[in-house]
């Protein structure tokens, strides 16, 4: 991997007197999905972040974050406004709170790209509706206009992924982007990513809790734990022949047989009988 | 026969046929709304003179001995009359259903202080009022929410504490202390403020058109008349915001911060637009459903302290007229400011609902 | 059984009292119940002896100047706190006992009980507290204690809206449902499973009210509705100060005197809000208004 879209190189993160990240490595090739794996807690969501510089605030960073020759962490507040969005891009985890509720998706996929690449209002709105139907969104042209809570989860996390690479962005950081989805849409995002990892030639980190989402759409993985890469690697060797005693205890959480029983839906519903019947529970 | 349902782009959505639209105008939203609310304006109405009726009823208090002077008060004859002229003379019950009986035909009866219908006196006070009010609604808004969105931006930092120190003292100043403090200090010795009233003594008001004198001097051309009538209304609607400018700050500090932490901020922020843009176009927008809110419970404790206001700068408004009725147990006149704080409210209510509408589309499209 | 919230909250009001701003209202707060309480030994002069010099500026001898009565303004003011500050906590105190158990029993009871309570309150809602109080004041003539009166009127309706808030909340909480479950009558879930929940968030409410019962008060007497003279009260000791407008003095520090106990016991207030979590805190900010 000589020809990395984004390098990060012995990242530190500490909150506090809490060192979240103590050095963690990692390199995106294009074209190449790079899922990074570990337990809550483990850092996989804050060295994503780290990398567009979204940490809380409070926090201090050392290490290098190089994309394009430049190293992210350093540049100044104007300069990091410049590539964020344009050459990097995110998705969060649940499409219902990472869109704005009051904004038409129209508006949230246009206002970037009139920002960051000076289109007019007719152009990023021609370019919102190709995107739209490249995200395979159905009436592309009627959903520009409408809002967030017009869609479902499913739907909604396609135009999060429509709005990330509006820029067209050569690196995309994915968190968690199906978690918060139904299992029966996951699989549709899944694919969806991938393929446009393919054609756009996107480098793209796939954070996730979750080895089945892993070993069905990654080329390279990366297991964290407490702060630190413990193993890196291509799929293939690290979920077959894991080297850290941790790799090999969390693939033996796993259910037997995972990648056959994954996008499997039981036909017919549950009993409902007697369920009305039970205390609601509180929440 | 059902109308064609919306079609829905949720493939995993409810396949549930949508309910069948029945004829009929309760079915259209904006009628249902807005029968709801008169509806709620009429009770209120009602309510609002029943309880203004039973308090100045029940209560030792006589409108007789309130209104007339002593030495009339000797002369059974005087007394007679007045009860008479007044329907003071005719069972409660009657009385008041009389009273809403003239109400239906905008008739709010007679004050028994100025011997003139209390429409009249209503329509020469309230537009001073409004005046006033309004100046300082407009005034708390913008500072205080400017305040509140630098407070929660410099969070826990000496700005934010300097800010929540003047919010709160804002909210802990006695209004009518701090009417005498800016009178004393702004007219009485620094000299750069008019005195009392609404223009300067020395000038006549403007044609009448709307009652407020900025808008009727400024329709007449009678430029000079307008800045005395900007002049009047400065320091008595910044006296009267400092409470609303306190609660709005802290309020809207709170409403921004809550904001701040949502996720679509986050997302803003990785879309590289600029603070400025996700300020405004991000962050406000959210944050304003809650500040109008307030905003509009906020109003009624403006009206609350234009009485007080009004009093110290000798401001002939609504304020002012309410406490001589109240004082002079002036049932009609007590019961027409009633009326008209409790239209306010409903029209305020109406305004916030409508305000909701425009922000959130959840709301309009629901 | 999940932890009681109110609890946790009551738990986390102590570190409230690490902050500066709780410590001064605090220590303001303790300082004029300290001289309402000593007023006699503290007063330099007989509040209502006019032996003084009238309208004298503030100096040696009488620090806050002297009224038109020729009687000095810091023995009146400090005797003056005897009036207005236990007449606002008793007043506080009962809109709270009163608001709260009709503000507990509309959220507890529902239907027809609650929704006539709630209505009732929204009609006084309505109403701009000043003008509604006036009225109540001038229909029961102008006393101190009918002014408290009128004041509890108006304030009542706060208590039971976050009262009732909290208690519709709380019934449909766990271990409240798992309470009934087992067979506790709702009285007694409603004394000791609700009630220790909702007292936390009341006493705030209760604490921030002191400041406005306390203007509010002072406002009517400052309207001539409430304490009569020679009675030193603050809000007529500001109003005797309009007559006499170039001797500052008259007005200035009894509304200073206001201002101080208000802003006490507002400071205190707002920092134990912020140590309540945030939901509740922008229920009690919200009805509080």
């Amino acid at each position: 991997m000589t020809s990395s879209a984004l390098s990060v190189e012995d990242l530190r993160v500490s909150i506090g007197e809490q060192e979240i990240l103590r050095g963690v490595d990692i390199a995106l090739a294009p074209g190449r999905v790079h899922g990074l794996a570990g337990e809550s807690g483990s850092g996989k969501t804050m060295t994503g972040l780290a990398a567009l510089g979204l940490l809380p605030h409070g926090s201090r960073t050392a290490g290098r974050v190089t994309l394009g020759g430049r190293n992210l962490l350093d540049l100044p507040q104007r300069e990091l406004n410049k590539v964020r969005g344009r050459e990097i891009a995110m998705v969060f985890q649940d499409p219902a709170t990472s869109l704005h509720p009051m904004l038409t998706i129209g508006r949230q996929l246009t206002e970037h790209m009139r920002h960051h690449l000076g289109l007019g209002r007719a152009e990023a709105r021609a370019r919102a509706i190709d995107l739209l139907g490249q995200v395979r969104i159905p009436g592309p042209a009627a959903a520009v206009d409408r809002y967030p809570h017009q869609f479902s989860g499913g739907m909604r996390q396609r135009v999060a992924i429509a709005i990330a690479l509006a820029c067209g962005p050569k690196v995309l950081i994915a968190d968690e982007p199906t978690t918060a989805l139904d299992v029966t849409v996951q699989a549709g995002v899944l694919r969806l990513l991938r393929g446009l990892c393919d054609d756009l030639g996107l480098a793209v980190l796939l954070v996730t809790h979750d080895l089945g989402v892993m070993s069905a759409v990654a080329d390279d993985v990366s297991v964290m734990k407490d702060g630190l890469v413990v193993e890196t690697g291509p799929r293939g060797r690290v979920l077959r022949e894991p080297d850290h005693p941790y790799t090999r205890a969390l693939l033996d959480a796993l259910p037997r047989e995972p990648s056959a029983a994954r996008p499997g839906v039981i036909p017919g519903t549950p009993p409902v009988e007697g369920f009305d019947a039970l205390p609601k529970e509180g929440s | 026969m059902s109308q064609p349902s919306a079609p829905s782009d949720s493939p995993a959505g409810g396949t549930a046929p949508r309910r069948a639209a029945r004829p009929g105008a309760l079915n259209n939203p904006l009628a249902r709304f807005l029968l709801r609310r008169i509806a709620v304006a009429v009770l209120l109405g009602v309510g609002i003179t029943l309880v203004t009726f039973v308090l100045t009823n029940l209560v030792p208090g006589d409108p007789v001995t309130a209104n007339l002077g002593q030495r009339a008060l000797g002369d059974p004859a005087i007394v007679a009359q007045f009860r008479a002229e007044h329907g003071l003379d005719k069972p409660l019950p009657t009385q008041y259903l009389t009273y809403l009986g003239g109400l239906l035909h905008g008739d709010l009866g007679m004050s028994q202080q100025s011997h003139r219908p209390v429409l009249d006196d209503l329509a020469e006070f309230v537009p001073a009022t409004i005046e006033l009010a309004g100046g300082a609604i407009v005034i708390s808004l913008v500072a205080g929410v400017a305040f509140g969105v630098v407070a929660a931006l410099r969070r826990d930092r000496l700005s934010d504490q300097i800010l929540r120190v003047i919010s709160l003292v804002g909210i802990s100043v006695p209004t009518f202390w701090l009417a005498l403090v800016a009178f004393y200090v702004f007219f009485f010795r620094l000299q750069i403020t008019p005195g009392s009233g609404r223009i300067a003594p020395d000038m006549s008001p403007p044609p009448d058109v709307t009652g407020l004198y900025t808008v009727d001097a400024a329709l007449a051309g009678q430029w000079d008349v307008f800045s005395s009538a900007v002049g009047h209304l400065v320091t008595p609607a910044l006296v009267l915001a400092a409470y609303t400018i306190g609660l709005l700050t802290r309020f809207t500090r709170s409403a921004v911060l809550e904001v701040l932490g949502q996720d679509y901020v986050r997302a803003a922020r990785a879309k590289g637009l600029p603070g400025r843009v996700i300020l405004f176009r991000y962050v406000l927008r959210s944050a304003l459903v809650p500040i109008i809110t307030v905003a509009g419970l906020a109003f009624g404790s403006l009206l609350s302290g234009t009485v007080l206001v009004e009093s110290v700068f000798a401001r002939p408004g609504i304020g002012q007229y309410a406490y001589k009725s109240a004082t002079t147990l002036d049932l009609p006149a007590v019961m027409g400011v009633g009326l008209v704080v409790g239209g306010v409210y409903v029209l305020i209510n109406l305004v916030v609902d409508v305000l909701y509408g425009v922000i959130d589309p959840r709301v309009r499209l629901s | 059984m999940r932890p009681h919230s109110g609890i946790r909250v009551l738990s986390r009001l102590p570190e409230a009292w690490r902050q500066p701003l709780a410590v001064v209202g605090g220590v303001v707060a303790v300082a004029w119940l300290l001289i309402a309480a000593a007023a006699p030994l503290l007063a330099p002069h007989d509040p209502l002896a006019q032996d003084l010099p009238r309208l004298a500026s503030p100096g040696p001898g009488h620090w806050f100047g002297t009224d038109q009565l020729g009687r000095d303004i810091l023995s009146r003011i400090m005797y003056g706190a005897r009036v207005s500050i236990p007449l606002t906590l008793l007043l506080v105190v009962l809109s709270l006992l009163i608001g709260g158990a009709l503000g507990a029993c509309a959220g507890y009871f529902g239907r027809w009980v609650g929704e006539g309570i709630m209505r009732l309150a929204d009609l006084v809602f309505a109403f701009p507290t000043v003008i509604l109080a006036m009225v109540v004041a001038a229909a029961l003539g102008a006393s101190l204690t009918n002014a408290v009166l009128a004041v509890l009127i108006v304030a009542w309706p706060s208590y039971a809206r976050v009262t009732r808030g909290l208690v519709l909340g709380m019934r449909e909480r766990e271990f409240v449902l798992s309470g009934r479950l087992l067979g506790f009558s709702a009285w007694r879930s409603l004394r000791v499973d609700v009630l220790p929940n909702v007292t936390g968030p009341i006493l705030v409410l209760a604490t921030l009210d002191i400041g406005t019962a306390l203007l509010l008060l002072s406002g009517l007497s400052f309207l001539g509705l409430g304490a009569k003279p020679p009675s030193a009260e603050w809000g007529a000791m500001v109003a005797s100060g309009v007559e006499v407008f170039d001797s500052w003095w008259v007005a200035t520090f009894p509304g200073l005197a206001i201002l101080t106990v208000v802003l006490a016991f507002n400071f205190l207030g707002d920092t134990l809000r912020d140590a309540l979590d945030p939901r509740t805190a922008r229920a009690i900010k919200e009805r509080a208004l």
